[in-house]
């Protein structure tokens, strides 16, 4: 079944993605890269040389209003990273990420599911990941079918292949579309206690699968860099553990376009990373040339200020658009506080687009310096892990190493400080499940590592069975739900009031109507006392749930700042609220004409003491689409203008409009000025006569009618709109016998 | 047998440990690195030669068109018969023709339990 192409204007609805599924089957999908990469693209008046072909629809950077609405994308795959635990709401998150700019949709895995020796099958709800299933893969990739095809660009879906089901689920991802992987049996080893000779043999199969797939594969090495204690000093360990998985994979079978590196800057400010990391960075690019980078950004030194992470988030980018990057990664700002939220990997995703816009060709003027300190780091990192993998085989191998803790020790190698990670060759999870193939060992599937003794008579190892599921999809066998109780037909029923009725809102932040709200407030007091403050304004304000996710000293005792997340508990009906009336413009023709068959002209200038002047020329001015380019004459006082001296020029032009704009908003000194003018044109008689005009990003219309305006524009309007008014104001007037 | 203790321990002396290395120039340091890489990884691809595991046995099941419980109890069952050096699919294949069964019927009938007094035997070997 095929389902309906979505609508910009509709929420995706779940229940339609679920309807059929398990007749739904995704081809092979190889990692896909961006395309239209080595050409110039043209925006607007720029021309761009790090970026790819533009997405068919997209939110395009708050900035761009600026430039027309633009929206290049960089060269490099963008990835964000969603989990909630619930994929029926992730999937909406998938499409907002497409939206900004995202095309390689990471799934993470739920807490223990590493350990799990078999696939994991239905929907149950994850802990800080979600359990990656066949059903799961199979919804979201066909959700992401939809959304590639909304914006324009294939998306890449990918997960995790490690743990003890490695070839498992390497086969299910297969089978599934999924188009990147991470696989990198160190990761089991190091980090997962895995038994280590179970991890490398696993490996082997599941990366043969990986090769024939056509997937990306992103090794797991900067994974020594978020558990080292001393990050800055494992770069030499870094590049040996990306060159184990690399030169394996090799081995397996993976093309060398097939293999990234994921790679981490290892420091952060305010240490000067920058000059640290640059010199690792260019190290790993040598030695690794025929590989990809997936430039990950650093997570070690991350705290809970959003801010930061997206500053440092920002630094990592230099590096990337420095060196070269073929994956950009991000981390949500928010993933120091909690499982990321709907909008912060919405913000990752545009720090990485709005940095890399506003890196393009950056080094068509600026290069990388090898003469001098950074050219001597580069040698010596390299250097130091050589002489790291010389003292593995020294020892023995790389099973020795790991039993000797060479790994994530907190010394820069060849320095030691005996803090590593040691495990042992006959210890961890999955040993004693190593079994030596016999001499007549068969496995009847097409794609395989290692010995496999075809039986006599049979020439083509899938013959006996007619055919693999990788060589006939159809022999595929889908289990929907093992679960009763915890699986997403009964979530979707819970929350059937939001599915049924899309005007029906509560916000949220991960889960469809979670009700939760972060409320940001400054108390004078300290940091200890602040916090619990907060929690009690949170009662007060009838939020449950209430926790502060983020607290910070402005000073010891003049003020603390909070983040505080709480829960409401009531909707909003959509179709209940009042809202005000959306303005027709006059078409530009009509407007014109309007000019052309009776003449206008208006006086201009920025009220009050307040020197801004660039939002009210773009209103004015012909070329950023001003009123002027209807005809409309203006005399432009400047800027702290009195507003007498307004008044004054409008009665010597015979002008019929005045348009103040006021920026400073200070007091609300701006809607103070806006009574001035009015009081002023009634004072001199000329109210009933003259279209009153603000304008300005603080201003509201409401008000501004409020403080005697005819009208007022607020943040994002432009030269029709102002035009539009005038007209139709002006004929409202004559209609009313005001005018002539 | 202790390697370990057979070997000299390396210096931690950047400089002392890098003389050798000090003449090489880039292009020649590069192919030095990968040369030891590979010789790092040699044994763990050897190993995955002739090694099997669960995890990658139930792969190959799946790929027969197993769903993943009864990959697994296949495996398990093969297991506890000592016969996961032969492959698991190569297990199911010998019975469904001894059985003169489609190989999935076959599979499907062990992951309920099924013909396993019919598997010691299959491929030549005394049963214990």
């Amino acid at each position: 079944m095929t389902l309906k192409p979505l609508e910009a204007e509709k929420r995706m609805d779940v229940r339609d993605i679920l309807e059929g599924l398990e007749n739904y089957k995704s081809p092979v999908r190889p990692w896909h890269w961006r395309e239209e990469r080595d050409v110039e693209h043209k925006h607007g008046e720029f021309s761009f040389y790090e970026a790819s072909k533009p997405l068919k629809q997209s939110v395009p950077l708050p900035g761009s209003r600026g430039f027309g609405y633009i929206d290049p994308q960089p060269d490099c795959v963008i990835t964000t990273e969603i989990a909630s635990g619930r994929f029926e709401d992730d999937v909406r998150r998938m499409r907002m990420a497409a939206w900004n700019g995202a095309d390689h949709i990471m799934v993470i895995r739920t807490a223990g599911q590493s350990h799990i020796d078999s696939l994991l099958e239905g929907t149950t709800q994850g802990i800080g990941g979600i359990p990656v299933t066949r059903k799961q893969c199979r919804a979201t990739r066909r959700a992401l079918d939809l959304i590639e095809e909304e914006v324009g660009r294939p998306i890449n879906f990918h997960s995790y292949v490690s743990g003890v089901a490695g070839p498992d689920i390497a086969v299910m991802f297969h089978e599934e579309g999924v188009s990147g992987v991470h696989q990198d049996p160190q990761y089991n080893v190091l980090y997962r206690n895995i038994n280590m000779l179970r991890s490398f043999i696993d490996a082997c199969e599941s990366k043969a699968i990986i090769a024939d797939g056509g997937m990306l594969q992103i090794d797991g090495a900067h994974n020594a860099n978020a558990t080292a204690m001393e990050a800055w000093k494992v770069m030499p360990e870094l590049i040996v553990q990306h060159a184990i998985n690399t030169a394996f994979s090799l081995g397996c079978g993976i093309k060398a376009e097939n293999i990234a590196l994921s790679t981490v800057p290892p420091t952060a400010p305010p240490a000067p990373c920058m000059r640290l990391d640059l010199p690792y960075a260019v190290a790993l690019r040598d030695f690794f040339k025929d590989f990809k980078m997936r430039a990950q950004q650093n997570t070690k030194f991350m705290e809970s200020e959003t801010r930061e992470a997206t500053v440092t988030h920002t630094l990592n980018m230099v590096i990337s658009r420095l060196t070269s990057v073929d994956v950009q990664s991000t981390i949500t700002p928010d993933e120091g506080r909690n499982v990321p939220w709907h909008y912060f990997n919405i913000n990752a995703t545009n720090t990485a687009r709005q940095a890399l816009n506003g890196m393009d060709g950056m080094r068509q003027m600026v290069k990388i310096d090898r003469e001098g300190p950074l050219g001597d780091r580069v040698r010596e990192l390299k250097e130091r892990a050589v002489l790291f993998l010389e003292e593995i085989l020294h020892v023995g191998g790389y099973f020795e190493a790991v039993e000797q803790g060479f790994f994530v020790d907190n010394a820069e190698y060849p320095e030691r400080k005996g803090d590593g990670i040691a495990r042992e060759v006959e210890g961890g999870i999955g040993a004693n499940a190593l079994y030596l193939r016999d001499d007549d060992y068969f496995a009847p599937v097409s794609v395989h590592y290692g010995n496999n003794t075809l039986p006599e008579g049979v020439s083509h190892a899938t013959d006996i069975i007619g055919g693999d599921t990788f060589e006939d999809p159809s022999k595929v066998k889908f289990i929907d739900e093992l679960d009763e109780t915890d699986n997403v037909n009964v979530r979707l029923e819970e929350k059937k009031l939001y599915y049924d009725n899309t005007d029906i809102v509560r916000p949220e932040v991960e889960f469809m109507a979670d009700g939760f709200i972060v409320v940001t407030l400054q108390l004078p007091c300290e940091k200890r006392y602040a916090e619990v403050a907060a929690l009690e304004i949170g009662n007060k304000l009838n939020l449950s749930e209430c926790e502060v996710i983020h607290s910070q000293v402005m000073h010891p005792s003049e003020g603390t700042y909070i983040e505080m997340k709480g829960k409401i508990d009531f909707d909003i009906n959509l179709n209940e609220l009042e809202m005000p009336e959306v303005q027709e413009n006059l078409s530009e023709k009509e407007i014109r004409d309007a000019i052309h068959a009776e003449p206008m002209t208006i006086v201009a200038g920025t009220v009050g003491e307040d020197e801004h002047s660039v939002g009210l020329k773009e209103t004015l001015d012909i070329k950023h689409g001003g009123i002027e380019g209807f005809g409309i004459k203006y005399h432009y006082l400047g800027t702290s203008v009195p507003v007498e001296k307004l008044v004054d020029a409008a009665i010597e032009t015979n002008a019929d409009a005045i348009l103040a704009s006021t920026i400073i908003s200070h007091n609300n000194i701006h809607y103070d000025n806006m009574r001035k003018l009015a009081d002023v044109c009634v004072e001199k008689g000329v109210r009933d006569k003259l279209i009153l005009v603000a304008g300005g990003t603080q201003v509201n219309c409401e008000l501004a009618v409020e403080a005697g305006m005819d009208v007022g524009f607020g943040r994002g309007s432009k030269g029709i709109d102002v035009a539009s008014f005038l007209v139709e104001r002006r004929r409202e007037m004559q209609e009313e016998g005001i005018l002539d | 047998m202790d390697k370990q203790e057979d070997r000299v321990q390396l210096s931690q002396d950047f400089s002392e440990r890098r003389k050798h290395l000090e003449n090489l120039n880039d292009q020649e340091l590069y192919d030095y690195f990968w040369e030891l890489a590979g010789k790092v990884v040699e044994p763990m691809l050897e190993a995955g030669k002739v090694y099997t595991t669960p995890s990658v046995e139930r792969s190959v099941l799946l790929r027969m068109g197993f769903d993943s419980i009864e990959a697994g109890a296949i495996v398990d069952g093969v297991i506890s018969h000592n016969l996961l050096g032969k492959g698991a699919g190569h297990v199911v294949w010998r019975l469904s023709q001894k059985l003169d069964k489609s190989v999935l019927e076959t599979g499907e009938a062990l992951a309920r339990g099924e013909f396993w007094d019919e598997v010691p035997g299959l491929f030549g070997e005394v049963a214990s």
